[in-house]
């Protein structure tokens, strides 16, 4: 029976969201009370490390006994907990990719992990919801969040622009979403996924009014997983924001809007997918053809990941077009090694840019394997991944995706995002290429050997991509068995 | 259904071994280094021991699952090894002879730069080649067959500062790739006849088929097999990367280019018997390809001065010996000239190795001579190795050349008296090699020393294995089956062998011990014929003017000059301006102006809602 009070199940399936939300507060409190008057708090540092490990372990935790939880509107299943993982894993890998560019813009304090942890706290929520209102409230918290780490840097105009965009978009585009909200209320009668399921598969209702509330929400999704035509904000956000928090909002935010996406349009409006796939479609291929166009003649590293990212969310746009469980499991296994490899691509960038983030110029990255090997190494594991060569895990990402794509018969889709990979190929090679064969630029010749911190991001994000890459079977079985969404 | 035996340790042991030196080898000390790489070895022969005896007599092969590595469709492929009677006497030639060869290369690397290099590619050619012997399907077999590949390139390589060391290497690799590509359409056409790359089922299903009378499906899976076979053993027409690979450092040539990896393509044509015997057609080729390089390798290496190069164009010809006894169906004689090559051939690579360290780095034999005295424990371990290949009883080499030759009379009476011949002109090559660096006067200038224990020390106990070394592995080797013809019966046709070794022998004492300058006489009567030998056929010669040229003229003017400069890059920039005329398109459209930016978004909205419109009337 549902009872009015909260059970303890219920809480234990929340727990990585207490121990997030318990981790976050307790970083605020401690902010005052530490640092050494040089900007440093490892302090700090250490324990937004062990929120989000502890997190992780929650998530796990809290799989073990799996099932919906506050009636119904959180649902632990395999899909919400690999998202989970994946968002506490990335910021974990964000922390350790961050150590250096705050120490060196002295901004490392307990703001910035906190803001890091309620943001993931919010993801976690959207991973798990399945209920629309919670779902908005999940998005909201991970925004609004979002929105503060862009403007970090508060004296920096570059990051405070970013910001208000971001916001001013964001909220713009929110608004679609919640009207969509309404009218499926309106239709359906519940804002619970599975009951607007079972609604709309029992009694016809209205399908105009269906189409009006399903493009609505269309809209608000495409915006935060920026799907053409409504990435224009990603390229300014991306390039204004500080490297980490760029490297953060194409991974995790962007990973679970894709889980909500998937997730609604899955099982609440499944049953129409023939009225939705066509324009998915063309939204799949705008997408694609404008992230990797508008890279290729892009000499700003940021801008060029920013683009990058447009294209690559794309390729996840065509899985979820073909609109079945191989598609669903080939997109939670692009979104996981994307995730990896743009943290780690991103922190590169933000060691090499250095202090003031300067140089961001793709020929600041010259003669970059003569002085910093290892830095160079992982780039190019990272590219190489990004154009989808095997041995990485952005091979076998691909190819689950696009073999999902044929085997749902869309056979031009398919042939058109191959031919945009090897578009694709030509700018991130040609990074590759600067980076190994020219003679070292100054801002190169400057750099500074990288933290412990900051490599031990880097060789853990390229490991992780060359591990997925060779043993891809680990992790797709247990997304297969995950998209079994219902 | 057996307990796990843990079988990953095996090649696993040598990995770590590989990662450590490889990665902190530089910072360690010498002895650590050392240490490290034999300790690993050490482990993994130690665990295939105790596996071994664990198993019993592996009436059923003993296989392990670890974890599904690739999985489309129905096709699925797992990381899984798998014991049987052929993988466990491969094991024991590996993690045996390869201990021994790690143990002798301390001592012969002393003075080398890159000692730490050196022991982590030759661990990591371990993990390789265990990798390859113990897959229980063709994609990780293809694995370790590939890395084995990668490690010899490196190794063929490691003087960096020499030239001719690199191009040995990349001609050991470019050579390799043609068989590797064979391999790769012979497990093409596997999952597509078979639908799997598993052993087990590949070779339970190709049992049910028939033998075939003319070429079928299993006949082209065979010869492609072999193709493999032919580029990682070194037969005609591959053979020619073998004999420069000797520009590696002596170990390697014993560890490598002699006892393991070239054999590799021996245990893949006996491991893939059911489809070979199937495929009549297949197992001529390889008969005629086995004794044609047999015959041609021996002539060459009748005439070289090179010491490593005599005993790499013997190996050359002794595993075509090995094919010949697989084209007559008796595998497990094949395997054991597997397992007595590798004592008897390892000795002599070891034993050139250190005469040529001894010499500090002379090769060629005409500066050699009378060594006898002063290296007599190299001496003594050299003369075990040359009766044992020259065939003369009780040695190990001669009761597996016996065999060999005794199943290919079983087969065709002419190619066993060509096969006699070449095992006549085998002993008297090693012979000449023996007489001209031990006998006689030394010609040459360095002051000759004998070299350390831990180069002699194995020297003796590879020495041994070469001269009784066949009685202790005969019955495993046996066991694999099928049975080989007794030797009992064909009594006089092991006679005959015998006698064609010891003339051989006999003769090389005439010409190189008794009659000086009689060899001189010979090749100025043979004159063209005595040159065209020397120099190998001229085959390399004919490769770079038929293959290697015509592909760099092709590529110079028809692929760079016409396709990629006219072609492609004339393309390449049209598509380029065409696309940069979209980017500012798409440029200008991002302004940077918030409200411009909601206004793209209001319209993408439109959009979107118009379209879904649209298509919910249609579905109506």
């Amino acid at each position: 029976m549902n009872s009015l009070f909260p059970t303890p199940a219920d809480f234990l399936r929340v727990l990585p969201v207490l121990i997030l939300t318990l981790f976050g507060t307790l970083l605020m409190l401690l902010e005052p009370l530490t640092g050494d008057g040089k900007g440093e708090k490892p302090q700090l540092r250490w324990l937004a490390i062990l929120g989000l490990a502890l997190a992780m372990a929650g998530a796990v935790i809290a799989y073990g006994d799996p099932g919906p939880a506050f009636n119904g509107m959180l649902l632990v299943d395999g899909f919400g907990t690999f998202f989970t993982v994946l968002v506490a894993g990335t910021g974990l890998l964000t922390v350790f990719c961050a150590q250096d560019y705050l120490v060196r813009e002295r901004q490392e304090n307990g703001e910035f992990y906190a803001l890091l942890l309620f943001s993931i706290a919010g993801q976690c929520i959207m991973a798990t919801a399945n209920e629309l209102i919670i779902l908005f409230v999940g998005l909201e918290i991970s925004s609004i969040s979002s929105y503060i780490l862009a403007g970090f840097l508060r004296d920096d105009k570059r990051s405070s622009e970013s910001a208000l965009k971001y916001f001013l978009l964001g909220s713009f585009a929110t608004c679609f979403l919640l009207y969509g909200v309404a009218w499926i209320y309106g239709l359906t009668g519940s804002t619970n996924l599975s009951v607007i399921h079972y609604t709309l598969g029992a009694a016809p209702v209205n399908p105009r009014l269906l189409a009006l509330s399903v493009a609505l929400m269309f809209v608000g999704f495409a915006f935060k997983v920026s799907a053409a035509p409504f990435q224009i904000w990603a390229p300014d956000v991306y390039q204004g924001a500080p490297s980490p928090v760029s490297a953060f909002l194409s991974a995790a935010p962007k990973a679970t809007a894709f889980a909500i996406f998937l997730r609604v349009f899955m099982t609440a409006f499944g049953s129409v997918a023939d009225q939705w796939q066509p324009l998915f479609w063309t939204s799949a291929l705008a997408t694609m053809v404008v992230g990797n166009f508008a890279a290729l003649r892009q000499n700003n590293i940021k801008r060029l990941l920013a683009y990058s990212s447009i294209a690559h969310a794309g390729y996840v746009m065509v899985a979820v077009t073909s609109h079945s469980t191989v598609g669903t499991a080939a997109a939670m296994f692009y979104l996981a090694s994307y995730a990896f490899v743009n943290v780690g691509a991103f922190a590169v960038v933000s060691y090499v840019a250095a202090k003031g983030e300067k140089h961001l110029s793709i020929d600041d990255f010259a003669g970059l394997a003569e002085r910093q090997p290892l830095a160079a190494l992982v780039m190019t594991i990272f590219f190489t991944s990004l154009i989808g060569v095997p041995l990485t895990a952005g091979f076998f990402g691909k190819f689950y995706i696009f073999k999902a794509a044929l085997d749902a018969g869309m056979v031009w889709l398919t042939v058109l995002g191959l031919l945009n990979s090897a578009v694709a190929a030509y700018y991130y090679l040609r990074v590759i290429v600067v980076m190994y064969t020219h003679e070292p630029s100054q801002a190169v010749n400057d750099l500074e050997p990288a933290s412990s911190g900051l490599q031990i991001g880097w060789v853990t994000a390229a490991t992780a991509t060359v591990v997925l890459g060779v043993l891809p079977s680990a992790l797709l079985e247990f997304a297969s068995r995950a998209a079994l969404l219902r | 259904m057996t307990e796990s035996q843990s079988l990953w340790l095996i090649p696993i042991l040598p990995l770590i071994g590989a990662a450590i030196n490889g990665l902190l080898g530089r910072r360690l000390p010498k002895a650590a280094v050392s240490a490290i790489a034999i300790l690993t070895v050490l482990g993994s022969f130690l665990w295939v021991i105790k596996t071994i005896s664990a198993l019993g007599d592996l009436a059923a092969p003993h296989s392990e699952h670890y974890f599904t590595w690739i999985q489309s469709g129905t096709l699925d492929i797992g990381v899984d090894f798998m014991i049987d009677r052929l993988t466990r006497v491969m094991l024991l030639i590996v993690t045996g002879v390869g201990l021994l060869i790690h143990i002798y290369a301390t001592g012969y690397m002393d003075h080398e730069e890159g000692f730490a290099r050196f022991f982590s590619y030759l661990n990591l050619f371990m993990f390789f080649m265990l990798t390859l012997v113990l897959a229980k399907n063709f994609l990780l077999v293809f694995v370790g067959w590939e890395g084995v590949g990668l490690a010899s390139y490196l190794l063929i390589g490691f003087y960096l500062k020499e030239k001719f060391a690199g191009d040995a290497g990349k001609k050991a690799f470019i050579v390799n790739r043609i068989g590797d590509f064979g391999f790769s359409l012979a497990m093409f056409l596997i999952v597509l006849t078979f639908g799997s790359l598993d052993f087990t089922k590949v070779f339970a299903a190709a049992a049910k088929m028939p033998v075939e009378a003319h070429a079928g499906i299993l006949t082209a899976i065979a010869l492609l097999i072999f193709v493999g076979a032919c580029g990682k053993s070194a037969q005609m027409p591959l053979y020619v990367w073998l004999p420069d690979a000797m520009a590696g450092p002596t170990p390697v040539s014993a560890l490598i280019h002699a006892a393991t990896m070239v054999t590799a393509g021996v245990y893949i044509v006996a491991r893939a018997s059911v489809i070979f015997d199937r495929a009549p057609l297949a197992l001529d080729v390889v008969s005629y390809i086995g004794l044609l390089t047999a015959v041609v390798a021996a002539t060459i290496g009748m005439t070289q001065y090179d010491i490593k190069k005599v005993f790499a164009y013997s190996t050359v010809s002794q595993l075509g010996f090995m094919f010949m006894a697989c084209g007559a169906k008796a595998y497990s004689s094949g395997i054991f000239h597997v397992a007595t090559h590798a004592f008897f051939k390892a000795v002599l690579f070891l034993g050139a190795g250190s005469v040529i360290h001894a010499l500090h780095g002379e090769q060629d034999m005409r500066n050699m001579g009378g060594l006898r005295s002063k290296t007599p424990q190299t001496f003594i371990t050299l003369c075990l190795a040359w009766l044992a290949i020259s065939g003369v009883p009780p040695f190990s080499g001669a009761m597996s050349k016996d065999e060999i030759l005794i199943a290919v009379h079983g087969k065709s009476e002419w190619m066993f008296w060509v096969g006699v011949v070449t095992a006549g002109l085998t002993a008297f090559y090693v012979s000449r090699a023996m007489f001209m660096t031990f006998f006689g006067e030394y010609r040459g200038k360095a002051h000759p020393h004998e070299s350390p224990f831990s180069m002699t020390g194995p020297l003796w106990v590879l020495g041994l294995l070469s001269a009784v070394g066949g009685y202790l592995v005969r019955d495993l080797v046996h066991s694999i089956g099928p049975e080989v013809a007794e030797h009992g019966d064909h009594s006089s046709l092991g006679f005959i062998v015998v006698a064609a070794g010891l003339i051989g022998i006999a003769l090389a004492a005439f010409v190189y011990l008794f009659s000086r300058g009689l060899s001189q006489s010979f090749a100025k009567a043979l004159g063209p014929v005595y040159h065209l030998v020397y120099d190998k056929y001229r085959v390399d010669e004919f490769y770079d003017a038929v293959i290697v040229r015509p592909i760099q003229a092709g590529s110079t003017w028809v692929l760079w000059r016409g396709v990629d400069h006219y072609l492609v890059d004339g393309l390449v920039q049209g598509i380029g301006n065409t696309i940069g005329n979209v980017g500012v398109v798409l440029r200008r459209a991002q302004g940077g102006h918030i409200p411009s930016y909601a206004t793209w978004i209001a319209v993408g909205a439109a959009a979107a809602l118009v379209g879904f419109q649209i298509l919910s009337g249609g579905a109506r």
